[in-house]
């Protein structure tokens, strides 16, 4: 029997972490040990109102299976209002992906404050898990933006 | 794709990253990427030897940059680019790739691991790549500070910042500074009057010609940035006049008003005018509106005809005053945990129990009961007093995780008071463990077991009900294993300590961030305790964390000592990673000036400009852009994308 390639494969997760909230977050899963899956390789950014939807678009064409922009709970944004930007931006990507025939679910926001270490680490638990059963992505990768 | 000549310097942290990730291999394959000359590890890079052989790399193969692979850049980025910089490179020349608490840390699996931390330095090496040397941007400072919260931390960093030269704003919320010392009766372990301690101090404050202090004020908005603050203040109407006011009390004698007084814990009554404590800074009698009869239209007007000075008048408004400062300073100290959660126990239930800070009221000379303990119900000496600790503290499943720190100590402490007062009385402690570290605390506990003959119960109460003029309290003692039953005249709960209630806002305003408990986050647990994550804001007292006073006091200095710091710096840096505009790709279509949060760009005959010294960085602006005119400097779009594939390159 041939292995299923749903089950076998690991997701590759682009994670764009914002400098003051989530990537602070990271930190303290690291600095309390708080194991979770390695699929995710972080990119930290000044705010998640600074992530661009083309670098999504970007990540997913270079063969990304998952995105992830996680930033500073609403009301909390150490730039007072950018991930308010980020959220509004951010839902017409999902909208956007929908649209192109990308399942949706390959993109995710998340709200991680520096406190919240055991909250990243399930916030990376649970992506990855649900990216599994979606299998590699392969619609946009290689794809001319 | 760069051109530049990078080097990668992997540390093993010991076996913190080398235990898990394979920190030879690291190395060899960042050898082969694309602008690396040259790469090595070391056990700790951050020593003196390995800076040092990052300056001896850097000279030997004429480096363009480096990447340190290790731990958080909150850590060490600045350690490392000062370093870099002693090589005569840029700070941007330097960037960290962490892989110890985004990678070693949280991820078991060596193979994994390694992969992950090549990932991770992939990043680091192309953010790099296209980083631009930068130098930090000069600002001016303003050399006032602003300090919240007028208990003891806010008084010790006001006086220390004073000495120091500094202009200071003190604000605080209540109609007299003080704080919780002010309730406190005795301080242990040497029994020392805590007013008598206090009470100088809360004088020098208000006679300072350096601090301007506005009490019955609260912080409202808070804008600019570290060196340059603006702080709009609200002060609420001040009905009586501090200047005018005699203090004779005739105002008081004439007010029908019957209000409990807040100061004294609901212990006691006060009138609608009232002074909250005979020690009271400022010196004078207090408003208050909410419990008057009516101010408009005037209902009373009793004490304003009564008022041989004419200190009172009733038709003053608040006011808003904004304030420039170089630096904050947050001392909002703490509440106790809501007795409304602690059912069981009976408190606000049963009059006889009661929680520590009213039993220090009890004790206190200038208390209720003018320092007799008396229990509230039948103002009678109790014979039986039950002290339960602990409550609310070390419970996760119900109430709070964290340990209040002080509650052993003022427990053995009301114990000891209470047996001096009553020599015939019997003390029953009820605790978990005991917790006495701190110079001469232990000795206190046990002169307090020992000479003082105070029963210590180790174990938990189940239960406490009023029973005709007693309180029963059913316990356990776990050291016997029996079942305790006691007959109590009064019963004190030394209840968890917890943020103030007024912590949440003054995070919001000033852009700090709170722990999971709610206190204000330190930026680091052990090199940076008393500043916040924010620049130029500053950390003292119970605000953020249980602390006793000696500590509160110890950090209160040390906010002060880092404030000071700050501003005796003739100018100070501003990040220079902000926003820059390509004016020949910019259509002035001001997508950039409505997006940006801090009024950092406006546009110049048609086309976008950023105020540097007011932009921060967030790059808002960036993704409002149609046109990709405008960029974060050392965060560019094409940065982003060369860092995305060097995550996903096969």
């Amino acid at each position: 029997m041939s292995e299923d390639p749903k089950t076998t494969y690991e997701p590759r997760i682009i994670a764009f972490l914002c400098k003051w909230c989530s990537s602070a977050g990271s930190d303290l899963a690291g600095v309390s040990r708080i194991q979770y899956p390695a699929n995710a390789t972080p990119i930290t950014v000044p705010c998640s109102g600074s992530v661009s939807p083309q670098y999504i678009l970007t990540a997913f064409r270079k063969g990304a299976d998952g995105v992830l922009v996680s930033g500073c709970h609403l009301g909390d944004c150490h730039y007072l209002e950018g991930n308010y930007l980020a959220r509004r931006k951010l839902f017409l990507v999902k909208e956007l992906l929908e649209f192109i025939g990308l399942e949706p679910e390959r993109f995710r926001m998340s709200w991680v404050s520096a406190a919240e270490g055991a909250k990243f680490a399930q916030v990376i638990t649970d992506f990855v898990a649900d990216l599994r059963p979606l299998g590699p992505q392969d619609k946009l990768q290689g794809q001319r933006p | 794709m760069s051109g530049k000549r990078i080097g990668v310097f992997v540390c093993h942290c010991g076996n913190n990253i080398a235990g898990t990730v394979d920190v030879a291999q690291v190395a060899s394959v960042m050898a082969a990427e694309d602008g690396v000359v040259c790469t090595s590890d070391h056990a700790y890079m951050c020593s003196d030897p390995g800076q040092n052989a990052v300056i001896a790399a850097i000279k030997e193969n004429a480096l363009d940059g480096v990447v340190v692979s290790c731990c958080s850049p909150n850590l060490h980025e600045r350690t490392f680019r000062e370093n870099a910089k002693a090589a005569g490179l840029n700070a941007f020349d330097c960037e960290i790739a962490n892989i110890r608490e985004q990678c070693a840390w949280v991820h078991r699996d060596p193979g994994e691991a390694t992969e992950k931390a090549i990932r991770i330095s992939r990043v680091a090496v192309r953010r790099l790549g296209r980083n631009r040397a930068l130098d930090a941007i000069a600002i001016g400072v303003t050399r006032r500070v602003l300090v919240v919260g007028a208990g003891i931390a806010g008084i010790q960093a006001s006086l220390d910042l004073a000495a120091a030269g500094l202009e200071v704003v003190l604000v605080e919320r209540q109609a007299t500074i003080g704080g919780r010392m002010m309730g406190l009766s005795e301080t242990f372990p040497t029994l020392d009057c805590s007013q008598c301690v206090l009470s100088p101090r809360m004088v020098e404050v208000a006679r300072h010609p350096r601090i301007t202090l506005m009490v019955s004020s609260e912080v409202e908005k808070v804008s600019g940035y570290v060196g340059n603050f603006q702080v709009r203040i609200r002060r609420q109407a001040a009905y009586v006049d501090p200047d005018l006011c005699k203090l004779c009390d005739d105002c008081a004698q004439v007010c029908p008003v019957v209000a409990p007084n807040e100061y004294e814990l609901g212990l006691s009554a006060r009138r609608a005018i009232f002074m909250p404590y005979p020690q009271a800074i400022p010196a004078t009698y207090t408003l208050d509106a909410a419990s008057c009869l009516g101010l408009n239209p005037v209902v009373c007007g009793k004490c304003r005809d009564v008022c041989e000075a004419g200190a009172i008048a009733y038709d003053r408004k608040p006011e808003t005053v904004v304030e420039q400062v170089g630096a904050v300073v947050v001392a909002t100290g703490f509440d106790l945990y809501g007795q409304q959660q602690l059912g069981e126990y009976g408190l606000g239930a049963i009059e006889d129990v009661l929680d520590g800070l009213q039993f220090e009221r009890l004790c206190s000379a200038s208390g209720p009961t003018k320092g007799k303990i008396l229990r509230p119900s039948d103002h009678r000496a109790p014979k039986d007093v039950v002290f339960i600790q602990c409550v609310g503290s070390r419970d996760p499943a119900r109430h709070c995780a964290w340990c209040s720190k002080i509650c052993c100590m003022y427990t053995a402490k009301h114990a000891k008071l209470f047996k001096h007062q009553v020599p015939d009385g019997r003390a029953y402690v009820f605790y978990i463990d005991i917790r006495s570290g701190g110079k001469g605390y232990e000795e206190f506990v046990q002169g307090v077991m020992e000479e003082d003959e105070v029963m210590y119960l180790r174990g938990r109460v189940s239960r406490v009900y009023q029973d005709g003029d007693k309180v029963r309290v059913f316990g356990t003692d776990t050291l016997s294993g029996q079942n305790v039953e006691i007959a109590a005249d009064l019963v004190v709960l030394a209840l968890a300590m917890q943020p103030s209630a007024g912590t949440a806002a003054i995070a919001k305003t000033l852009k700090i961030s709170r722990d999971k408990d709610g206190f204000l986050a330190e930026a680091h647990p052990k090199l940076r305790p008393v500043e916040s994550v924010t620049a130029g804001v500053f950390l003292a007292g119970t605000a953020q964390g249980p602390k006793d006073i000696p500590e509160t006091v110890a950090q209160a200095s040390a906010a002060a000592a880092k404030a000071i710091g700050l501003l005796s710096q003739p100018q100070l840096s501003h990040a220079p990673t902000v926003a820059a505009v390509r004016s020949r790709l910019c259509t002035g279509c001001r997508m950039c000036v409505d997006t940006c949060p801090y009024d950092a760009i406006r546009l110049v005959n048609g086309k976008a400009v950023v105020t540097d010294v007011l932009c921060e960085g967030c790059g808002s602006c960036v993704t409002s852009c149609l046109r990709a005119a405008i960029q974060v400097k050392n965060s560019t779009p094409l940065q982003m994308k060369e860092m995305i594939e060097a995550v996903l390159r096969v």
